[in-house]
């Protein structure tokens, strides 16, 4: 939407220019301080602001042996449940994004679900499966939840990737004397390439970071996000919690820029 | 090109050319074959699961044993409308309606500055600003509130600064929404809400302020509107839609959070704890299930009114 | 003289949004070994849908397609010895130049080195010698269209198919593939099968013309026996600009019930032996020639071209036209 070239010459109104980058500050502070905190020298209490600075919390955390079970267990359900909601996002996305059937759009619909529906509805509905059936909690429990609600966030880079592909180049190929699995080989795979990348990094940060669906299906298991709320409630030793979260910041905010960026850049070289 | 050589360029057909033809030849076959995997997933895992909550919400728990008699009974639904269940719900629901009203008032200039004054790099990186928040983890953006609103913690020592300590004392003192201090109240689990959630309002509401053709704005003026008539007239209902939008994502993730008002608030309770207290072993399943079918009427209801404002139509 | 392409009474039928639309209607076409054969007509007439049922992307709802006196109706596109040059060229994108010539060669397993030799042959032949390394992305819309003939021509097939593939070229780099083009075909001796809506390309590349209206076709012929005698109406008035005369005027003027006159055949004259009389309404310029738009007394509206060099009658003017017992054509009813 093109501005006047007066309105833009006068610029916005002062209160509202204020406005903005006060909103901006107030989502903006609370990350500062965090990692602020993860080098203050005081470990009884949040005390603001901090008395010293120190490093030595780092190597305290990197000692504590229920973090790395917690990370290693948040990270093997992340691989896991990326790797299952690639392979179905996909077949989905290959079979929605061009055919018109019947009940397409109510599948598109059902994929979505898991995510529109709040967590809690989600988590409790596994639950109840779970305990209908008779299943124990276990590694498969969590991971079963954590892929059903990762399939949607492939699903849609592919789609969005897949109705982009021009369909000339599918038949180009075909005429060319590739078959369909030659076409898929090396046609479609390498053009869908980044963007189930980006749909599997954003789904690695999705189930890395996932609390409420997995403190109904994890049981007595701990992942990193359910170790964090126990510390939130029950704080055992300060510090090391303020270390573990500048380290979630980077753990979940790595796989989500590089996704945005992938996207970004197959965007703008695909533009044709 | 004569018949012969065509035959010698085109050898016999290997076993992926005959299944290529299959596919080819059958229109419906290949995206039938693709779309079962993850329609058996989601409709025997998904589906399925709903429906035992379903068939769970009209069950009963036997006092005795604390096992799950699978008789169908409304004993669940009765209770929900017990005064103490109820006031869990009307709670949670004001909670909802008060966060939402907030993120729209802080989000919309922010939509709106977006959307109408920043340009270029400037609005690349507003955008970029605005989104960094989503992409680091929810628990730690809590845990950083934790921390701020903690009675030691930087608000407090902020405001003792600024010699406001008294402000806050009297808020704290105040019934409904106090507490013994922020960060174990209704007010502290309100600020958290509020910006946990701003900016899944901003961007729709950043997109629909977006769309409003510039034209139109002129021609309000030229037809002799001040701009605060043109804002009143011409944006806010053009931008209605977008606001729509928004306001799902902040109400019904208020409605189902538990995590933030453990966290964060005092005794009250909300639905998400609730829900989350009886699911397990010592609690009373069918009642977290039938339970839970409260959120999902309210937003379903919120859902069908968002619809009639254009929500779905600016997602 | 061979048959490259036979289509007989070959039909296509969509089913869109629960609407049935009859793409092609009963068409039956035969073209020859190395005849550059154009489907002309405007959108939605079943022309592009003809070429991809030739070319396979589309099957068809009843009749049969032969290739070189095969059967090949339901044949996938790899297993026929035709191939296509897209409109929108459908070159792979994240591919280098002689790795999309080349790439027909590498599905069928050919070794590196003798692909890539006559990858860069194919490149010579459309004048791209360096374009090899370079990608699609960077190449300008007429080379990347060379690139896509190139591709489509490595296989040697017998019949090459071409859909609108000018379409998006300027005016002056158009005519100038235009030739290119007809001469490639004549120098490679096999069929082209173009597909175009514009009638000034179909007559001056075209051996035969199959003109298309509504899923039929209404007339197959070559240039000058579509443009000096069409079968029908709608072929009169699609190929070039044509006086249409029906009922009592065309009675009165021609002596037949329906006939067409070609503007350019119409003269401005003296009184005696002229066809009729008539007012100059309007007058347009198009640099070599007039064409002014003419009423007579009983009100048929008729189209005259004349030459700027003659004397041109100016609007509003009284005028008398003339026009050989040869120009009238008449035409079968509407």
């Amino acid at each position: 939407m093109r501005s006047s070239a007066t309105r833009r010459a006068a610029g916005a109104p002062w209160l509202l220019k204020a406005a903005t980058w006060a909103g901006v500050l107030f989502l903006h502070v609370p990350l500062a301080l965090i990692i602020l905190y993860a080098f203050s020298s005081e470990d009884k209490s949040y005390v603001f602001p901090p008395p010293g600075l120190t490093t030595q919390w780092f190597a305290v955390t990197l000692e504590r042996t229920d973090v790395w079970a917690a990370v290693t267990l948040s990270a093997q359900v992340a691989l896991l449940s990326t790797a299952i909601a690639i392979v179905l996002g996909t077949l989905a996305a290959g079979a929605l994004a061009r055919w018109q059937f019947f009940g397409r759009e109510a599948i598109s619909l059902l994929l979505i679900l898991p995510i529109a529906l709040p967590g809690v509805v989600t988590g409790i509905a596994l639950r109840s499966a779970y305990h209908t059936l008779e299943i124990p909690f276990s590694f498969w429990t969590i991971v079963i939840g954590h892929a059903t609600f990762c399939v949607v966030v492939v699903y849609n880079n592919a789609v969005a990737r897949l109705r982009r592909i021009s369909p000339s180049l599918l038949e180009a190929s075909m005429d060319l004397g590739a078959n369909a699995f030659q076409t898929f080989r090396y046609v479609l795979l390498p053009q869908l390439g980044s963007a189930l990348l980006a749909g599997g990094l954003l789904a690695f940060a999705l189930s890395f970071d996932e609390v409420i669906v997995t403190t109904f299906t994890a049981g007595q298991q701990t992942t990193l996000p359910i170790w964090m709320v126990q510390e939130l409630i029950r704080p055992r030793q300060r510090p090391v919690t303020n270390v573990v979260a500048v380290f979630i910041i980077v753990l979940t905010f790595i796989p989500i820029v590089t996704a945005y960026w992938l996207t970004r850049a197959a965007e703008d070289g695909s533009a044709r | 090109m004569s018949v012969a050589s065509l035959a010698a360029a085109n050898p016999a057909p290997s076993l992926s050319d005959r299944l290529s033809t299959l596919i080819f030849s059958r229109r419906g076959l290949l995206p039938a074959l693709l779309i079962v995997p993850p329609l058996l997933w989601f409709g025997v895992i998904y589906l399925g699961s709903l429906l035992s909550l379903l068939a769970n919400a009209f069950f009963r728990i036997d006092e005795y044993s604390g096992t799950v008699v699978r008789e169908i009974g409304f004993a669940n639904f009765v209770a929900i409308f017990s005064p103490a269940n109820l006031d869990v719900a009307l709670r949670s629901v004001t909670m909802a309606v008060a966060v939402t009203l907030a993120c729209i008032g802080i989000g919309f200039p922010i939509a709106y500055y977006m959307a109408r004054y920043a340009r270029g790099s400037g609005k690349a990186l507003l955008y970029v600003a605005v989104m960094l928040p989503l992409w680091s983890s929810y628990l730690v953006r809590l845990y950083a509130w934790k921390l701020l609103l903690a009675k030691e913690g930087a608000i407090s020592w902020l405001l003792s600064a600024l010699g406001l300590q008294w402000l806050l004392d009297g808020v704290l003192a105040v019934p409904v929404i106090g507490g013994s201090s922020l960060s174990f109240s209704p007010l502290g689990t309100f600020i958290v809400f509020v910006y946990m959630w701003l900016p899944f309002v901003i961007l729709p509401i950043q997109a629909a302020i977006e769309r409003i053709p510039g034209s139109c704005l002129e021609a309000s003026a030229d037809l002799g509107a001040h701009p605060a008539q043109t804002f009143r007239k011409v944006i806010v209902p053009l931008a209605m839609p977008g606001i729509a939008a928004g306001s799902i994502f902040s109400f019904s993730l208020t409605l189902g959070d538990y995590i933030i008002p453990q966290v964060i608030g005092n005794s009250t309770l909300y639905i998400g704890q609730v829900v989350y207290r009886q699911q397990g072993v010592a609690g009373n399943l069918p009642f977290a299930a039938a339970f839970s079918l409260v959120p999902i009427v309210v937003i379903g209801v919120y859902l069908w009114l968002a619809k009639r404002k254009g929500a779905f139509d600016a997602l | 003289m061979t048959s490259a392409v036979a289509l007989n009474q070959v039909s296509c039928v969509f089913h869109a949004g629960g609407k049935t639309v009859q793409a092609v209607d009963g068409v039956d076409l035969d073209i020859r070994a190395g005849e550059f054969f154009t489907l002309l007509g405007p959108s939605g007439s079943g022309k592009t849908t003809c070429l991809r049922m030739i070319g396979g992307f589309t099957l068809p709802t009843a009749g049969s397609i032969l290739i070189h006196g095969e059967d090949m109706t339901h044949r996938p596109p790899y297993a026929r010895p035709v191939n296509t040059v897209f409109q929108d060229y459908a070159l792979f994108p994240h591919m280098s130049i002689l790795d999309n010539v080349a790439y027909s060669l590498m599905v069928r397993g050919v070794e590196r080195s003798e692909r890539e030799k006559r990858a860069h042959e194919l490149l010579e032949m459309v004048r791209l010698p360096d374009a090899a390394r370079r990608r699609p992305a960077q190449l300008s819309g007429g080379q990347r269209q060379r690139v896509a003939l190139a591709r489509a021509l490595i296989n040697r097939p017998g019949v090459l198919l071409l859909d609108e593939p000018l379409g998006a070229l300027d005016l002056k780099l158009r005519e100038q593939m235009q030739s290119e083009l007809k001469s490639l075909q004549r120098e490679l001796g096999i069929s082209f099968i173009f597909v175009t809506h514009d009638q000034h390309e179909a007559l001056s590349m075209s051996d035969r013309i199959g003109v298309f209206n509504k899923g039929r076709i209404e007339q197959i012929a070559t240039p000058a026996e579509l443009y000096e005698r069409p079968a029908t109406r709608f072929v009169a008035e699609f190929v070039g600009a044509a006086n249409v005369l029906s009922g009592a005027g065309a009675q009165t003027l021609t002596g037949h019930d329906n006939a067409m006159i070609r503007p350019e055949l119409i003269r401005f004259g003296a009184e005696p032996g002229a066809r009729a009389r008539v007012t100059v309404a309007e007058a347009q310029y198009f640099g070599a020639f007039w064409r002014l738009h003419v009423a007579s007394i009983e009100g048929t509206r008729l189209l005259a071209d004349v030459p700027t060099s003659a004397a041109v009658p100016t609007v509003g003017q009284s005028a008398f036209l003339h026009w050989d017992d040869g120009a009238v054509h008449a035409l079968g009813a509407a």
